[in-house]
């Protein structure tokens, strides 16, 4: 198939079909940040950290880097006067819920925090953990529950016990790819593989009690 | 229907529907009551059980025609009954007026006139298309239903029904069909209006083994149901419109996804696919063409954001109801990953009228961008409301005063929303705004699917922003963060907002999250999330800044900004609020004014609604200046 050329912030570029805009971009030499998207895992399109200015025939839209494909004769800008807006409030949002984001990235994109009301949380919702034990290591142990602001990570107990023991502390195991660093020791005091527990399914993180119980209740558990 | 015959060519479809035809009598006396939601909430069913039993009774069964249709339209006064062919139309029936209704008008031909509607000069009017509400409205897609009782194909058949489709699989190319389609300018009515014409052919154009057309019934805005009373009242008519799209699009499934909320709407297509499979108008080979054609009913758990087009299609794929990023349109990789058709339940019913009509006399009805009717559903603080149809250009101060009768109890008006949790707030002086997708939506509201929702003065902006999104963060999926964070937050702010709390930087908190949101949120839910703060703030920033700088809430909603007091110049001392106060804060001797204790006061609001319109002496205040008020009152008293 052949080449598909495309501008990346003003230089000319080529790509193979089917590349996102995040690899040409960065094989361009662009910094991007990603959080949700990992080398092997299909692109998930949550954080939208990686949004770009996608320019054609002089309309210009955002979208999400990591799961637009290269398509000819557009113009993409990586850090267009927008596209710092937007990952600035973007960060602005998640550093509400995780406190110990990259300083280095709120400092880049001059993060104005404090704004947001707190949601330490720290649980990002990034997805990484669960589409790693579905699609590389195709045991579905983990799950998503809930929706909007209430949606969380849950481990179904039963298939824990069954197939945590098999990553658990080994380098293929999900608490590895946790970016949110504070989850993996978390969840490594609380696998599920460790504990002796009935409930059907339960959060990743515990918030608290109540929320434990909600979680049983959204699956029929209670 | 009678007996049980395959129709296996266009001149057997042509035969049977003579035979209907004929063996009617269009001066036959028809009794059709509603039993749309409205009606049936004000228990229609009852008074259609009154009807079947006195018409046996009264030895009229044989010559009248009973049948419980599908939403008049008029659901403020229901249950409606309208008896044909005058037109003669009852409101506010009850199983107790049935008889006197048989009596008089069935067998007398006289009329009840207390069941009729009463203008504003008091007088009666008897004839459906007089009452106001009506008179203004243009019914196309919508008028059949009093005149067809859902379960009835032959009802449907009478009317014209399926002409549309033996005319385009037996006399139309499926190029021309497209081409009727695009020329008539029908643009979609479940949201962003976009041309369906142009949808079809996009998801004809690549090559594919398999296609499919789809009826999103999946009305998730809260208030709205055009798409219920269509599917309820006249199931056939969305069912045709997606069976000459299948043809022209070159599909032999077709999906049905209705939210279970509906189940009345779910019965009425199941049984109508049944009737048309028997006789053959739906299976292989319709009418010995060729065309194959099948339709699947799918039952959505009817979640705001399974009305998106990627959630929906994976709802019936059997996965979660999340969107997919949406790079790839759904008409080259849709449902199973294939070429894929979606449209709104209206926008199905409108195409065997264009079929049939012909994309010119469409055209003729509309503006130069949009053409055609549309559905509303009126609600709110308006004295008519229901379900209208009206031309597209049509403007909203026809709509909410002419059709709608103005605001209730003659209040002044504020705003009204159009487009659902997606739209935005039109003011007062933009009235003159006509119906129109680009108007709407150069207003900073949107068409939507037709949910329109009047404000009276005493409504706060600002606390209608935070319903809407306290409505959307329910439905979020939480799948991205610009949408589940930002409506979180944005919340948190209109909360601060409307307990006094907020700060002047909050506005531009709220720009912020909201623009971010309207180009990074994955879908269609959360990019359109922030349009009715947005829209508030652009029409009515005075009073998000009452809220700020002044603490003071304009509406008079906001609990933790409002206090009530007595005008004591005005009180005349009857005492009816202080028999409604729950809490005992009002006091006085009767005849002289009377006063309320704050402290004690839980602002119930009661003391407010019993004050008689004529005196309005009980009047809210600021918070603020309560303590002040009431001193000046003891002030007052102790002189
Ligand atoms: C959050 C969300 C909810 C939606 N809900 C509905 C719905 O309930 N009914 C509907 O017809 N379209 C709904 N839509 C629009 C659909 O995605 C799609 O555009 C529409 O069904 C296409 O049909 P049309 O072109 O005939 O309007 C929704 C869109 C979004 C983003
Ligand atoms: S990296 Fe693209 S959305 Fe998260
Ligand atoms: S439900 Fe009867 S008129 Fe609408």
């Amino acid at each position: 198939m052949s080449e598909i050329k495309l501008k990346i912030n003003g230089e000319e570029v080529t790509a193979e079909p089917g590349t996102m805009l995040l690899d040409a971009a960065r094989k361009a030499g662009a910094e991007i940040p990603t959080l949700c998207n990992l080398e092997g895992l299909e692109p998930f399109g949550a954080c939208r950290l990686c949004v770009v200015e996608l320019i054609r025939g002089g309309r210009s839209r955002i979208v999400a880097s990591c799961l637009y494909p290269v398509e000819e004769g557009i113009d993409v800008l990586t850090e267009s006067e927008k596209v710092v807006r937007y990952r600035r409030n973007i960060l602005e949002l998640l550093e509400a819920r995780w406190p110990l984001i990259d300083k280095a990235l709120l400092e880049k994109y001059k993060v104005n925090t404090g704004r947001m009301a707190r949601r330490d949380n720290f649980c990002i919702m990034c997805g990484i953990c669960v589409r790693h034990c579905s699609e590389r290591r195709k045991l579905n142990v983990l799950g998503f529950v809930g929706r909007g602001i209430e949606r969380q990570v849950v481990s179904y107990t039963m298939r824990a016990k069954e197939f945590c023991p098999e990553c658990f502390d080994k380098e293929l195991s999900c608490l590895k790819f946790c970016p949110t660093g504070v989850i993996v020791n978390d969840c490594a005091t609380r696998c599920p593989a460790s504990r002796d527990e009935e409930a059907f399914a339960k959060p990743i993180r515990v918030r608290d009690d109540d929320n434990a119980i909600a979680v049983k209740k959204s699956l029929g558990d209670l | 229907m009678s007996e049980i015959e395959k129709l296996l060519n266009p001149s057997d479809f042509e035969a049977f529907q003579k035979k209907i035809v004929e063996g009617r009598d269009p001066n036959r006396t028809a009794v059709a009551v509603c039993s749309g939601p409205g009606c049936l909430a004000y228990a229609s069913g009852k008074v259609f059980d009154r009807f079947k039993v006195e018409l046996l009774e009264s030895g009229l069964a044989e010559e009248v025609t009973l049948a419980q249709t599908g939403c008049h339209g008029f659901c403020e006064r229901g249950p409606s009954v309208v008896i044909l062919p005058d037109e003669i139309c009852y409101l506010r029936v009850s199983p107790d007026d049935v008889k006197e209704i048989i009596e008089t008008t069935l067998r007398g031909g006289g009329i009840v006139e207390r069941l009729l509607y009463k203008g504003e000069d008091g007088l009666p009017v008897q004839k459906e298309s007089d009452i106001p509400f009506y008179k203004h409205q243009q019914k196309v897609v919508f008028g059949d239903n009093k005149r067809i009782d859902p379960r009835s194909i032959d009802d449907y058949i009478a009317r014209g029904g399926y002409t549309a489709l033996v005319k385009a699989i037996t006399t139309m190319s499926p190029e021309t069909v497209i081409a009727e389609v695009k020329e008539s300018g029908l643009r979609g009515r479940g949201g962003g209006g976009f041309p369906a014409g142009a949808k079809w052919e996009a998801t004809a154009k690549p090559p594919a083994d398999t296609r499919y057309v789809i009826v999103n019934a999946d009305e998730g805005d809260p208030g709205a149901y055009m798409d219920r009373g269509i599917l309820e009242g006249n199931p056939h008519s969305v069912i045709e419109g997606l069976m000459i799209g299948g043809y022209a699009i070159g599909a032999n499934e077709g999906y049905i996804y209705v939210r279970q909320e509906y189940p009345l709407a779910i019965d009425n297509v199941l049984y109508a696919l049944e009737v048309l499979r028997e006789i053959g108008l739906l299976g292989e080979n319709i009418l010995g063409t060729g065309f194959n054609f099948d339709i699947i009913v799918h039952k959505g758990a009817g979640a705001f954001v399974s009305g998106e087009s990627s959630a929906l299609m994976s709802a019936i794929e059997g996965r979660v109801g999340e969107p997919r990023p949406k790079y790839i349109r759904t008409s080259i990789s849709g449902l199973r990953g294939k070429p894929s058709c979606l449209n709104n339940v209206e926008t199905w019913a409108n195409v065997p009228l264009i079929i049939n009509k012909g994309a010119d006399w469409f055209k003729s009805i509309g503006t130069e961008g949009s053409k055609g009717t549309k559905i509303f559903s009126l609600v709110g603080n308006v004295k008519n409301t229901g379900l209208v149809e009206v031309p597209m250009g049509m403007t909203l101060r026809q709509i909410i005063f002419d059709i709608g009768g103005g605001i209730r109890d003659d209040k002044e008006f504020k705003a009204v929303q159009t487009g659902g949790p997606s739209g935005g707030v039109i003011p007062e002086d933009m009235l003159d705004l006509h119906v129109d997708y680009d108007e709407l939506y150069a207003a900073g509201s949107m068409m939507g699917s037709g949910g329109m929702i009047v404000m009276d003065k005493d409504t706060c902006m600002v606390n209608v922003a935070k319903y809407f999104l306290e409505f959307l963060s329910d439905e979020s999926c939480g799948k991205c963060v610009p949408c589940r964070d930002g409506i979180d937050q944005l919340l948190e702010v209109l909360q601060r907002l409307t307990s006094g709390n907020a700060l002047e930087e909050d506005l531009e908190l709220i720009e912020d999250i909201s623009l971010m949101m309207k180009e990074c949120a994955l879908c269609g839910l959360g990019q359109s999330a922030p349009n009715p703060v947005l829209s508030s703030i652009k029409y009515f920033k005075d009073e998000y800044i009452a809220h700020i700088a002044e603490k003071r809430c304009p509406g008079g909603v906001c609990k933790a900004l409002i206090a009530y007091t007595i005008d004591k110049e005005k009180c005349i001392g009857c005492g009816k609020c202080m028999k409604v106060c729950p809490v005992a804060a009002i006091t006085g001797e009767k005849k002289s004014p009377h006063k309320i204790n704050n402290a004690l006061c839980v602002k119930c609001d009661s003391c407010y609604q019993e004050c008689p319109a004529k005196v309005q002496a009980v009047t809210k205040i600021r918070q603020a200046d309560v303590i002040t008020a009431f001193a000046t009152s003891e002030e007052a008293a102790n002189e």
